[in-house]
This record gives C-alpha cells, sequence and structure tokens, in this order.
C-alpha cells in the first residue's frame, strides 16, 4: 500500500463566505463619522460704513448672565419659554407688510421679519452649554418659523430641503431646484442673529 | 472506450483558493476607504454640549479643527485645570489662533480657501471668555464662518 504523499489540502472553500460575511458585517456597521453642529457667521470686523440705525423695538435681546439666567427684553425668562418669545417676537408683523406673518402685530414689538435682529449678549463667565442651549433656541425659533412656511409652500420642512440641498450626494437637477426654494424661505425669515462682545465685568 | 475516468470514491476534490487574493484585496480596499486617520490626538476633555437645530459637516477637507476644554488627566498637573485651546498636536493661547487659521487655509487649495469652515469643538463646562477672545481672533483673519460642533440631542440636557 502506498503512502499518502504530503499532508491532505485544507479545504477552503468556505473561506469566501466568511470573508464575504465580515465585509457585510462591517459595511453594516462602521459609520463614516460626521461631524454635525450649529452653524453660524461671525460679524466682519471693519464696522459698516454708515452707522445703520434700527428702532428698539426691532431688537430682541437676549442677554445671559454668568449663572445662566436670561434677561430678555429686560425681563428675566426660563430657557424654556425662549423659543417661543423669539417667534412671537419675529413673526409680530407690527406694519403689516408681511403677508405671511401670524404675529399679534403688536406695536411695540418688531416691524417686520426682515427688520427683525435678534440680539444675543453673554457674560465672560457664562457656560459654553448655556450658551448653546441657547444659540440652538434662537436658531431652532428661526427654524420653525421657515418650517411653516415651506409647509405651507412647498408641503415639506425647510430644514429637510436646506440639508438636501447641502448635501454633496444629491444630483445638481434637484439642487437646482432646491436653491430656489431655500432662498425663498430664508428671504422671508432672514437669520439676523447679533453677538455683541461679551461683558467684561458686571 | 474509457471516454470517462472512472473518480476514484473517497476523495474530496480540491477546492480552488484562486480567488481569495480578491476577496483579501477587496476586503483591504474597504478598510482602506473607510478609515480616517486621525490626525491629532485630544489633550483636552472634549464633552460636546447637546443640541437640535444641527446642520452636518460634510466635506472634512474644508474644516479646519479648534478644539478647547480642560486638559486631560495626564496634563492637568503641567498645564492645571483651567480650560485650555488645542490647536494641531499642542497647546496654544489664544494669541496664536489667528497664525494658526491662516496657516491651515494657505495649505488649502485655492478654491477652497473661501469657503472654509471652522469647527469649534468645545467642552460644555468651558466658560465663554475664552470663546469671546477665539471668535475675536477669527474676526481678525476673517474667518466668520463657525460651527459650533455638538451632540444632536436635547439642547436641555446641557442645563443639568
Amino acid at each position: 500500500m502506498p503512502r499518502r504523499k504530503g499532508a491532505p489540502e485544507v479545504n477552503a472553500g468556505s473561506m469566501a463566505d466568511i470573508a464575504f460575511l465580515l465585509l457585510i458585517f462591517f459595511l453594516v456597521t462602521t459609520t463614516i463619522e460626521t461631524d454635525a453642529g450649529l452653524d453660524r457667521m461671525l460679524p466682519p470686523i471693519e464696522p459698516p460704513d454708515t452707522d445703520v440705525i434700527i428702532k428698539q423695538k426691532n431688537i430682541f435681546t437676549v442677554n445671559i448672565n454668568k449663572n445662566g439666567q436670561l434677561l430678555v427684553e429686560d425681563q428675566l425668562m426660563d430657557i424654556e419659554d425662549l423659543r417661543e418669545a423669539a417667534k412671537a417676537f419675529l413673526d409680530n408683523n407690527a406694519d403689516g407688510t408681511c403677508t405671511y406673518c401670524k404675529g399679534r402685530k403688536d406695536p411695540s414689538s418688531s416691524d417686520n421679519p426682515t427688520k427683525a435682529i435678534i440680539s444675543l449678549k453673554n457674560d465672560r463667565e457664562t457656560k459654553y452649554s448655556t450658551y448653546i442651549t441657547v444659540q440652538n433656541e434662537l436658531v431652532g425659533a428661526y427654524n420653525d418659523l421657515r418650517n411653516r412656511e415651506a409647509q405651507r409652500l412647498f408641503g415639506r420642512d425647510f430644514t429637510e430641503m436646506e440639508a438636501e440641498y447641502l448635501n454633496p450626494e444629491t444630483p445638481s437637477s434637484i439642487r437646482e431646484d432646491l436653491k430656489d426654494k431655500v432662498k425663498r424661505i430664508q428671504d422671508m425669515f432672514p437669520q439676523k442673529l447679533s453677538e455683541a462682545e461679551t461683558s467684561t465685568a458686571n | 472506450m474509457a471516454k470517462f475516468a472512472k473518480k476514484k470514491d473517497g476523495d474530496l476534490p480540491a477546492v480552488s483558493t484562486a480567488s481569495l487574493p480578491d476577496i483579501v484585496f477587496m476586503l483591504l480596499f474597504f478598510f482602506m476607504t473607510v478609515t480616517t486617520m486621525k490626525d491629532s490626538s485630544l489633550l483636552v476633555q472634549n464633552t460636546l454640549p447637546n443640541a437640535s437645530e444641527v446642520k452636518k459637516l460634510e466635506k472634512k477637507d474644508r474644516v479646519i479643527y479648534i478644539y478647547v476644554g480642560k486638559p486631560i488627566k495626564e496634563y492637568q498637573k503641567v498645564f492645571g485645570t483651567e480650560p485650555k485651546i488645542q490647536l494641531n498636536d499642542k497647546f496654544a493661547d489664544v494669541g496664536e489662533v489667528g497664525a494658526y487659521i491662516l496657516a491651515e487655509r494657505a495649505k488649502k487649495p485655492q478654491e477652497l480657501q473661501n469657503v472654509l469652515t471652522t469647527a469649534l469643538k468645545v467642552d460644555k463646562d468651558a466658560n465663554m471668555g475664552l470663546i469671546s477672545d477665539i471668535k475675536q481672533e477669527l474676526r481678525k483673519v476673517n474667518a466668520l464662518k463657525v460651527n459650533y460642533t455638538t451632540y444632536e440631542g436635547n439642547a436641555f440636557n446641557n442645563l443639568n
């Protein structure tokens, strides 16, 4: 009886299956991490050439002190109420030129959304997390109003439209279409959020 | 006429492993494309605050990162526990932010230099004073587009 030649070959037929299994597992579980956050524009350092005179009633002042308390339009306010207050201010429409606003038309509040400015001021010792919460609520107020108009005009949320517009994977034909819509909504409620320099000593 | 040689019974045919390199290469390419190189290790504590109205930061090549937070435990003996700024791999003063932004901007291709975003990754316990100083520096070098990087979540969780 002849001896067998060498060691027997190991069956590697299932190797491909295992590799595919691993591949699919990693494909499903890997999330390519993208950061997310609040986008803001800082004001340019050069002051504008002409001083624009803004009526006091068109400015919505938000002050955060070092303990994280809010002073909104010279009144103490809970952070939970800030969004509604900001929305009421932006949507007020005192001069009646804004046809899509649903505000109270309170003559002592903002004229129309294009004139309304939110001014945010904080102390040097304000905690960053409080500041982000306030920023979030103010951006949220704009987003809520923009969503309302986008729903009325286009039947979908503004935030969703904007995300699709900014997503580089969206085909350019759809983006062109979205560009005008996004711009139109943005112009209805332009985001005018001014940040004064921080107060040093209180 | 034995046209077909009879197979010997009980002898397993050897499975071809010729496709194995392909599979391995496929895996290799997959990991190569997915893996993002970590360019700087964190020297500061970096628990970001939560926010709900977030926008995604697309296109990593257009982002410059600035980290702010307390130094991590190992560095607290040397650098103290006050929040510090981290640029690339080292601690920096507020005054260095402008130069850093300009240097980073110069590294980017020409067509991207005007569309850069500065991502501020700030620990939730930092104070606004430092952030304001950074913002002032950013304004000086005209890097006006900032993104306060946050986790997605309920913003009111920050207050606790």
